[in-house]
């Protein structure tokens, strides 16, 4: 609905019966503009729109893009209470010692059951709230699985856009298929504590694998030396080549702030190494690669919800069920016509 | 284009001295059953209150109160709430223990509600209702 002044309300169903009228997006780089003068709010309106996925909120992000890719993206991730959140703060912490603005993702899961979320992340950073050098936005899964929210990359680019410099993201507890944070960090951290394995865990597939630094968190409980120990027999046992990358391992105490400069350092440590060896270009090449399939499919789906309006799809159906038609050779068919309606749509742009 | 659903998404807060915390997790529980997204941020200063509003942006702001000051604090929370700019397009609800008479003075100063003692159902409802009805006249109003 477009009402004058050009600003467009998008109209979204909340439930079956309630309807809201989501975030107003304002069109024509209005939001971009002010995002690059450093407006927090124009900021999280946009991000509220790449969370619904909004059209306008996709068609700003165009002009976004080209003032994005200078920040640097470090992954928080690791099992449900082994101190990411607590951690991150003091990673804020130090890196606004250091001069440097922040910005941090925290990412939730979202209920299967009831579609709600409880964003706890936020509560352990909370003293940075107020610090204008520092932007905490709080994201729920809403059903994307990898152990991010759909909209991370998207939310990386308005953070990069507004001017911090370093940007955390931290995942939903997790630990070890949800790898999704290495092709969207420049740097990974694993957190890991005491007392939640043995080395056959450590030997497993998965996160383990594609970690850049081991945190080492609660490491004055009882059990952290000989995670440690299992940690580096683990290491070892990689097959490493000239120039590979040797995760380092940090002990931490979050709690009590212990570790934070140690972690910070071998953070900075790895993006030298990355730089160095051309590893960063290489991963930050597999995020953009990453975005525009992630882009690619959004937009497709917005024509395949399309085109379940009148009949059109009933009459597949119908064929379907008379044993016609096959759920391939419809697909083709619909398909085709979709690549038709496409291009039209782009030449009207 | 196709559109996708939304969800609401509330900040629940409490002001600075409130040490009980079972009213908010309760009620963060809930509304979560409900399908919204809830942001947790326990105690907090009023301004700073409406800073991470502004940063999660939140359709919702809810404060928990028990050990009184609501008065001083609630007028505190509005003031940086219309100074930033959020006043108009946001709701403000407040909960817990506090004397039933002031009920009115916090609906002067821009609460949409207020619950005592109240059952899940009627939170949320009113929830619903006023984030409907802020959309609304946000709507009309730039029409």
């Amino acid at each position: 609905m477009i009402c004058p002044g050009g600003v467009v309300y998008n109209l979204i169903c909340l439930s079956p019966t309630v309807i809201v009228v989501r975030a107003k997006i304002e069109t024509k780089m209005g939001l971009t503009k002010k995002i690059l003068a450093g407006d927090v709010s124009a900021a999280a309106r946009l991000i509220s729109g790449l969370e619904d996925e909004t059209p306008d909120a996709l068609d700003e992000m165009s002009h976004l893009y080209p003032h994005t890719g200078k920040a640097y993206v470090v992954g928080i991730t690791g099992s449900p209470g082994a101190g990411k959140s607590t951690l991150t703060s003091n990673l804020i912490g130090h890196f606004r010692t250091q001069a440097m603005t922040v910005g941090v993702i925290a990412v939730d899961p979202t209920s299967a059951f009831t579609g709600g979320a409880i964003l706890g992340d936020r509560i352990r950073m909370q003293e940075h709230g107020a610090d204008k050098g520092v932007f905490i936005r709080s994201l729920a899964t809403r059903g994307w699985v990898g152990g991010l929210a759909r909209a991370t990359l998207g939310v990386i680019r308005v953070m990069d856009a507004l001017g911090k410099d370093i940007i955390l993201v931290e995942t939903v507890g997790s630990g070890q298929i949800e790898i999704d944070i290495t092709r969207a960090a420049d740097s990974t951290v694993v957190v890991l504590m005491p007392g939640a394995g043995d080395e056959i865990q450590m030997m497993k597939a998965g996160i383990l694998e594609a970690a850049d630094i081991f945190v080492i968190n609660k490491a004055d409980r009882g059990g952290a030396d000989a995670l440690k120990t299992n940690l580096e027999t683990m290491l070892m046992m990689k097959t490493q080549s000239a120039g590979t990358w040797q995760p380092g391992i940090v002990l931490t105490e979050a709690i009590y702030d212990r570790g934070t400069v140690e972690l910070a350092a071998e953070i900075f440590r790895h993006r030298e190494h990355l730089t160095a060896h051309g590893e960063l270009a290489k991963r930050r090449k597999a995020r953009v690669k990453l975005e525009l399939m992630e882009t690619l499919e959004s937009y497709l789906k917005d024509y395949i919800h399309d085109i379940d309006k009148g009949d059109y799809l009933e009459n597949f159906v119908d064929a379907l069920s008379e044993g016609k038609t096959d759920p391939l050779s419809a697909t083709r068919e619909i398909t085709s016509r979709l690549a038709g309606d496409l291009c039209r749509r782009h030449d009207d742009k | 284009m196709a559109q996708r659903k939304s969800k609401i998404k509330v900040l629940l807060a409490q002001f600075p001295l409130e040490s009980h915390n079972r009213g908010i997790i309760t009620v963060a529980g809930m509304l979560k059953d409900a399908g919204m997204e809830v942001v947790l941020i326990g105690n907090d200063l009023p301004e700073r209150i409406i800073e991470t509003a502004i940063q999660e942006d939140a359709d919702v702001v809810g404060i928990s109160t028990y050990c009184g000051g609501e008065l001083a604090l609630g007028a505190d929370l509005m003031k940086s709430a219309a100074e930033k700019g959020i006043k108009e397009s946001t709701v403000f609800l407040l909960g817990g223990i506090f004397p039933p008479h002031n009920m009115a003075r916090l609906k002067e100063l821009g609460f949409s509600a207020t619950f005592l003692a109240a059952d899940r159902a009627e939170i949320v409802s009113c929830i619903q209702k006023a984030v409907a009805e802020k959309k609304s006249s946000a709507q009309s109003g730039a029409a």
